[in-house]
């Protein structure tokens, strides 16, 4: 039994114990936005001088992994594909038990530098719980309309980097990229957000450029 | 009063990677074995006479094991007798994945001399962790072996509204009325892991299974479109 005095000393528990020393980046964002096409772009513009490790969570489980494998950008044994029940925001923040499990046996067996973890497709809400990841990007596109920054959530308000992708789809769809980019930095503070088409820019040029930022504050 | 601890570990909320897992609910939803509240139902008791006896035995044994505080159980042949009475590979490493993310979150919650023997055994099967908490809590196996059940329905049913859209509400009116089936299965499943641990003989401990779900959790662990883990 607890001594009355001591019961509200609420004790807190040591951090938890870091399995490798990766730097940890979460991909996160809605359906088709671009969240798969930017993670194989980090990896092929950085896989001759980074060692690379990937976990996917699309509830189609395999089929990220698999896109990444066609386009010959990892090996099939530094890409883990893990299933969400479908509950992707789930994994990657209330319980992230099962993506640890992933990122801890891929940096036990290559050693990473980076770990990506690539959120299934969910919605504005959606985010990383800073347990599993140390760094997280928000990939917004275009043509899901350029009042979703204004929307906000904590996806667009909170993520270490905003990526606003398929800048070239804009005319199309009749969206206004300075709306977009002047409502994104009204809820982002010092936050920094990118624009870009990363089907004109494949090796995602800002994006990389953070990426590497991140890796030299390691 | 019930323990703190033991309504924590009930709780669906706390960490232990459990939401990925249907308890063969995906397979048998995806070949139309399974379609409504009354296949559910049905479903649910197999398991109940089925798996059911092995994991709430297993999960006795745990709490009953860990229980002397001055020895050291040989986890080794408890969870190889886990192992042997699960048939199917891809149930196997289901079991194993969520013992060690249960494993991984009683390591920072209730850190005990006992979770730290358990888990020198690397990726122990799901209802032994269970029941050393539930011995860390103050409770006996008759609690850690409905825990396990309770675990086990409680994903089936969750799953089951996740992929037939089932209404959530009638769904909890099914898992309620397994009740009293549940509580008979724990008490069974308990008499059992008494008498195992009494004679140090895991061999003693239910070895009922389900052929048809064993199968389909193989075909599950293959498929290339599947939304849990198992």
């Amino acid at each position: 039994m607890h001594r009355e005095d001591q019961i509200d000393r609420v004790p807190i528990p040591a951090a938890p114990p870091r399995r490798g020393t990766a730097l940890r980046i979460g991909i996160g964002g809605p359906v088709g936005g671009g969240k798969t096409a930017l993670v194989a772009a980090l990896c092929r513009a950085l896989r001759d001088d980074v060692r690379l490790a990937v976990v996917t969570n699309d509830i189609y489980t395999t089929e990220d992994a698999d896109f990444l494998r066609r386009h010959g950008v990892l090996p099939d044994d530094r890409i883990r594909a893990v299933r969400t029940g479908c509950c992707p925001h789930t994994a990657i923040r209330d319980d992230i038990t099962a993506n640890l499990d992933a990122v801890e046996e891929l940096s036990a067996r290559h050693h990473p530098d980076l770990v990506l973890v690539e959120s299934g497709g969910d919605n504005l809400t959606a985010t990383f719980s800073y347990g599993l990841v140390d760094v997280q990007v928000f990939v917004l596109d275009v043509a899901g309309g350029d009042k979703v920054p204004r929307k906000g959530g904590p996806g667009v308000t909170r993520s270490d980097l905003l990526v606003i992708n398929k800048t070239d789809l804009a005319p199309l769809v009749g969206a206004d990229l300075d709306v977009m980019r002047r409502d994104a930095l009204a809820v982002r503070g010092e936050r920094p957000t990118v624009l870009i088409s990363l089907r004109e820019q494949p090796d995602a040029g800002p994006v990389l450029d953070w990426v590497r930022d991140q890796l030299a504050l390691r | 009063m019930v323990s703190s601890v033991v309504l924590l570990l009930a709780d669906s909320r706390l960490p232990t990677g459990a939401h990925a897992h249907s308890g063969g609910v995906e397979a048998a939803v995806e070949r139309g074995l399974l379609r409504d509240a009354s296949d559910l139902a049905t479903f649910l008791v197999g398991r109940l006479k089925g798996s059911g006896a092995v994991v709430a035995a297993a999960a006795a044994t745990g709490c009953l094991l860990a229980a002397p505080a001055d020895q050291e159980p040989d986890w080794s042949r408890w969870d190889a007798a886990v192992s042997a009475r699960t048939p199917s590979p891809a149930v196997r490493a289901a079991s194993r994945a969520q013992g060690a993310a249960l494993l991984r979150t009683a390591q920072r919650m209730w850190p005990s001399p006992a979770v730290a023997s358990l888990s020198r055994l690397g990726r122990p099967h799901h209802p032994l962790v269970l029941g050393v908490l539930v011995d860390a809590a103050g409770d006996g196996p008759g609690a850690a072996a409905l825990l396990a059940l309770h675990h086990l329905l409680g994903g089936a049913c969750s799953a089951a509204v996740r992929l037939l859209g089932l209404d959530p509400i009638t769904v909890a009116a099914v898992q309620a009325g397994t009740g009293p089936a549940a509580e008979q299965a724990a008490r069974r499943a308990t008499q059992a892991a008494v008498e195992a641990v009494r004679r140090a003989d895991p061999a003693l401990l239910p070895s009922t299974g389900t052929p048809l779900l064993d199968v389909l959790a193989e075909l599950h662990a293959r498929a290339e479109v599947t939304l849990f883990a198992s």
